[in-house]
């Protein structure tokens, strides 16, 4: 964890209500799948938000404006200087990856953004995978084109068929393969249930997003476990379902 | 030099800055930040005997000044805590806790004390009469006298520590119940704990926590916070830790003034991990600015 002031350099609107904002400055140490958590002008509570990229010097966050802080943080100005707290949760871990298993990353909604994150790490790594994408609409679809720029074979799924494959993530068999996965509940339920193993992100209302409020804790098979500091990314073997 | 000393009950604090029960855990995350060592002390999530997951999620709902919590008293349990996390605590804290004890019965509190007493970490015991957030236990013991003054006198029997009672301000006087704690031996008494508030989705009609109501802390209950203070100043001979929305240290003086011994600071950690830390860097230069020489002698001297 770190605490540290990013400016925001741009936010871009990619659909009617999900947008993309580059925050630059000094970002500290992070990983694939870990969040940060925005302090906004005007709220309480700092709003966690997963890494969606991030380099030496700035972190892409995308996130849909579901409430009022998450409004505000998509009007405000570039420039604007940011109380974060980074580097938050544990990540994706690709080391423990079985031997000589296929791998899919699978992403439900706004759960896409730390997948591609994901797929980025793993590309690096020579590790090789397939991206399965579920949306509602084909309104509603986000980083599709940053995962064909990265040379990925991307399955998109649409629940009305506005888009690819009509259906939910799971129309995609992925049985005896190890996924990565991100998304709403319902969807992590139906991937987990069919999964050979494999890392679920979670979400969860927190309120400090550094592990001592206790605000998020889950029952785990591993005892109680906080999905802001232990997670947010649990392993198929930790999760009771 | 400003003297920021304090005494509560025989534990020498060397300032007045406490971190809240509840929002500091056991205090690990924060010493990955900052020496921590800097606080007066701090105070550990509240523990009961067995393990509790606590309340259904959400659990955590903002508030234009503040927010609402109804985690349910999530701990691993008093023997885990005692062997685990109150053992680790000399690694990165030298000085005593405060250990905050929950329980369900007379029996549960008297057995989740006497570990913290036994536990070297611990140099005084903070008995939570008042979780808003538990159907049985806690509170009930917290806002009928008679119940009140039987428990902590059975409690401060079986105790070797100073034991101070934390209160609640969800009661219609909190006057008779400092005095019930006061009558029965405890050394100190800690308020307020949070108010019990609610919010409601207006698009779903929904309440926010899944379990309706909750605890209301920060900034917005800081008034409230100093006017029981104040209250149970003037109606006990015994110190008080004042608490509730305390987030600068103006904040600190003002409740010391209205009758705080020390003071604890909650929920502005959760917002800021470093809000102790600037607490306390504030306090010499606020006291010097103000012509304070003493810290201690402000104590109740609101006119």
């Amino acid at each position: 964890m770190k605490k540290t002031l990013l400016t925001i350099k741009s936010t871009l609107k990619l659909t009617d209500d999900v947008f993309k904002t580059i925050l630059e400055g000094d970002v500290g140490t992070l990983k694939a799948g870990q969040f940060i958590d925005i302090k906004i002008e005007g709220f309480t509570l700092r709003r966690p938000i997963s890494i969606c990229d991030f380099d030496k010097n700035s972190i892409t966050i995308v996130y849909k404006t579901i409430g009022e802080g998450t409004l505000a943080l998509s009007n405000l100005p570039n420039g604007q200087r940011l109380d974060v707290l980074t580097g938050l949760g544990n990540g994706f871990d690709s080391t423990k990856i079985p031997a000589n298993t296929k791998i899919s990353l699978v992403g439900g909604g706004l759960g896409v953004p730390p997948l591609y994150c994901l797929a980025k790490h793993l590309k690096g790594q020579n590790i090789n995978f397939d991206v399965i994408l579920g949306f509602n609409s084909d309104k509603e679809i986000i980083l599709l084109n940053d995962f064909n720029a990265l040379g990925i074979n991307t399955v998109v799924t649409t629940a009305d068929g506005s888009y690819g494959m009509k259906g939910f993530v799971t129309a995609v068999d992925n049985k005896d393969k190890y996924v990565f996965a991100c998304g709403p509940m319902p969807m992590l339920k139906a991937v987990y249930k069919v999964s050979n193993g494999g890392q679920f992100s979670f979400e969860a209302r927190m309120a400090c997003g550094f592990g001592v409020c206790q605000g998020c804790t889950i029952q785990t098979t591993q005892g109680f476990l906080r999905v802001c500091a232990d997670g947010p990314v649990f392993t198929k073997e930790q999760i009771i379902w | 030099m400003v003297n920021l000393s304090t005494n509560l009950s025989g534990l020498i604090l060397t300032n007045p800055v406490i971190a809240a029960s509840g929002t500091f855990g056991f205090g690990k995350e924060f010493s990955s930040l900052f020496d921590i060592n800097i606080l007066g002390s701090f105070c550990t999530k509240g523990m009961t005997y067995s393990p509790r997951l606590g309340n259904p999620q959400p659990r955590i709902a903002e508030c234009k000044a503040g927010m609402l919590n109804s985690i349910g008293l999530t701990n691993n349990g008093a023997k885990h805590i005692a062997e685990h996390e109150f053992l680790a605590i000399k690694n990165y804290f030298n000085k005593p806790v405060i250990a905050n004890v929950c329980g369900f019965s007379a029996e549960e509190y008297i057995k989740n004390a006497i570990i913290a007493d036994e536990s070297p970490a611990v140099g005084l015991i903070e008995l939570n009469v008042s979780c808003p957030n538990v159907k049985q236990g806690g509170i009930s013991f917290g806002t009928q006298t008679t119940v009140l003054f039987k428990l902590v006198n059975a409690v401060k029997k079986a105790i070797k520590k100073p034991l101070y009672v934390k209160l609640s301000p969800n009661v219609t006087d909190i006057k008779p119940l400092a005095k019930a704690s006061e009558e029965a031996g405890a050394d100190g008494l800690s308020l307020i704990n949070t108010l019990l508030g609610a919010r409601i989705d207006i698009n779903t009609r929904k309440f926010i926590l899944a379990n309706k109501y909750g605890g209301y802390s920060g900034k917005g209950i800081f008034p409230v916070a100093v006017r029981m203070v104040n209250e149970v100043y003037n109606s006990v001979k015994i110190p008080i830790i004042g608490m509730g929305g305390i987030s600068t240290a103006a904040d600190v003086l003002e409740m010391m003034i209205a009758g705080a011994t020390a003071v604890q600071v909650g929920t502005a950690n959760l917002i800021d991990p470093f809000a102790c830390k600037k607490i306390i860097e504030k306090l010499p230069i606020l006291c010097k600015k103000l012509g304070i020489k003493t810290l201690s002698e402000i104590v109740g001297s609101a006119r």
